[in-house]
């Protein structure tokens, strides 16, 4: 490695050349897997005609019929996000709000209750229950399951973006006369959202990444889609569809992961964060609790989702 | 009320079925992502970027997506595992393995670069280095992650109820179809069975915490 690692100790000439021969092996390994699968796949046939279904298709479809389909799927995909993950974080800031402000401690104590249970449930689960037992639209039981999860998780975020500001920012709110809600909201709830903005916008790909189980209760998103597909053209025409599908959905996600590292990359070099003593924004990394709340969302492992 | 007592033997089986489900693929999933944790941070190249790759495409691909593979695209290719506990175990320990290999990565690289270099001056080798200062303290950091990420784990195992797999969920669906008039009994039953794994979990990855906390 070329940076100095925790690990190993800068490598000297004999080390070096190890390190030399072992990634030639390697890479001769790994070509080798490569070329292997490659092969077998060949002698399958999988490199034939079949993925004329995307130029093509067969059963007097056009190229147009299947890209067209395809594209609602994403059309379907990404609305039900975009219903949902406003909702969430709305939902989400005001449960953490209230779950700081409340002044009884049974208010309090609630709040702690609704967010464990939203957080403790499969996400299926929650959207089965729309489904089957209030009997909704697969759309909004998507949806359902989406807003309570994601919600819970965000008010989670934001608390603990809350907890990670110098205490000095609530303390000039009050001394300049603003209420303890103001304080919180003119206050300490910018910072603490831009803090936590690259925990949000990952957390933005886990729900993303389940909006796919729309699958399971026939909400016709990208991979129901896919499945409509290979149900009508025949198995042999699963592969290059499963191939186009599964691409669009790494990529999409792969890009919102990015776009959450570049936030926090900017947000460590950027003057307009709040920061503590030590000088460093005051991200939750540190906080062994807050640690553990966000570690669902992969934050502090370069802003990448979480399962 | 009495329906999720009468059919009480039914959703039992369901809950060793999510359990059992968790277990297998909670500990493949801890062996597969440690080794790609040690690819990850290894100084040889090609494993790194196998690790890289692995990972940056699990993660994101959606659970759902990976079942799929494995219970229709896989059969395609030829390659045809029963239907049910196998192919759901295979894509949750494949796709848990991501964030448990990013857990372990993250602790190891939370350990000061001066803990490593105060070892070696006090002229530990390379085996002392890992097993005495980094990996104790590498751990501590991991525990609390890996804790959520095995919370996860059991409630993705939910989505093996879309893949033939007769896990909680879809013993759920299948009562809410025999009995329409106690649905809301039924997954409200459930939904606490859920969190009798669930939240015992949270609580002892609070308490591990604490314990282990240590100032850096």
């Amino acid at each position: 490695m070329s940076e100095a690692s925790v690990l190993y100790d800068v490598p000297g000439p004999r080390a070096r050349r190890r390190d030399r021969a072992l990634t030639a092996i390697f890479t001769v390994v790994f070509l080798a897997i490569i070329a292997y699968f490659a092969y077998a796949l060949y002698k399958r046939g999988i490199f034939d005609d079949r993925w004329s279904v995307l130029t093509d298709p067969p059963k007097s479809q056009t190229a147009a019929d299947v890209w067209g389909s395809l594209f609602r799927g994403i059309k379907a995909t990404l609305s039900a996000a975009a219903v949902a993950a406003p909702a969430a974080l709305a939902i989400g800031i005001v449960l953490s709000i209230f779950r700081r402000g409340l002044r009884y401690r049974v208010g309090r104590a609630s709040m702690v209750v609704v967010t464990e249970l939203a957080r403790g449930l499969p996400v299926l689960l929650l959207m089965f229950f729309a489904r089957f037992v209030l009997g909704w639209e697969p759309f909004w039981s998507v949806v359902f399951g989406l807003v309570v999860y994601n919600a819970a998780v965000n008010a989670e975020i934001v608390r603990a973006g809350l907890a990670a500001l110098p205490k000095g920012q609530r303390e000039a709110g009050l001394s300049i006369g603003l209420s303890t809600m103001r304080t919180t909201l003119i206050v300490e709830l910018p910072q603490a959202i831009r803090v936590m903005l690259p925990a949000l916008v990952s957390q933005l790909v886990v729900l993303l990444k389940d909006s796919s189980l729309g699958y399971i209760v026939s909400y016709e998103e990208l991979l129901r889609i896919m499945k409509t597909n290979r149900d009508f053209f025949g198995d042999r025409y699963m592969i290059p569809l499963f191939v186009v599908g599964a691409g669009i959905y790494i990529t999409i996600n792969i890009l919102v992961s990015r776009l959450a590292i570049y936030i926090e990359r900017r947000m460590r070099t950027s003057r307009h964060v709040a920061r503590t003593p030590s000088g460093t924004p005051p991200l939750p990394e540190g906080g062994a609790e807050a640690r553990r709340y966000t570690a669902n969302t992969g934050y502090g492992t370069g802003g990448t989702p979480g399962p | 009320m009495e329906t999720f007592i009468e059919e009480f033997g039914l959703i039992w089986g369901g809950f060793l079925a999510t359990v059992s489900l968790a277990t297998v693929s909670g500990i493949l999933a801890l062996v597969w992502g440690t080794v790609l944790a040690a690819f990850r941070v290894s100084p040889i190249g090609p494993l790194r970027t196998f690790g890289t790759v692995y990972v940056e495409i699990v993660r994101n691909t959606p659970l759902t997506l990976m079942f799929f593979f494995w219970v229709f695209v896989v059969p395609s290719l030829g390659f045809v595992p029963d239907l049910g506990f196998q192919p759901a175990v295979i894509a949750l320990s494949l796709y848990t393995s991501s964030f448990v290999c990013e857990a372990l990565r993250s602790g190891v690289n939370s350990v000061g670069i001066g803990q490593a270099e105060a070892a070696r001056s006090i002229g530990l080798g390379f085996g002392q280095t890992l097993t005495q200062v980094v990996l104790p303290q590498a751990w501590r950091t991991s525990i609390p992650p890996l804790i959520s990420v095995l919370i996860a784990l059991v409630k993705n195992t939910s989505v093996a109820a879309g893949f033939a797999y007769a896990e909680m969920v879809a013993i759920s669906k299948r009562l809410t179809n025999l009995h329409p008039t106690d649905a809301l009994f039924i997954f409200f039953g459930i939904g606490m069975m859920y969190l009798l794994i669930t939240i015992p979990l949270g609580i002892l990855a609070a308490r591990i915490e604490r314990r282990v906390a240590f100032a850096r």
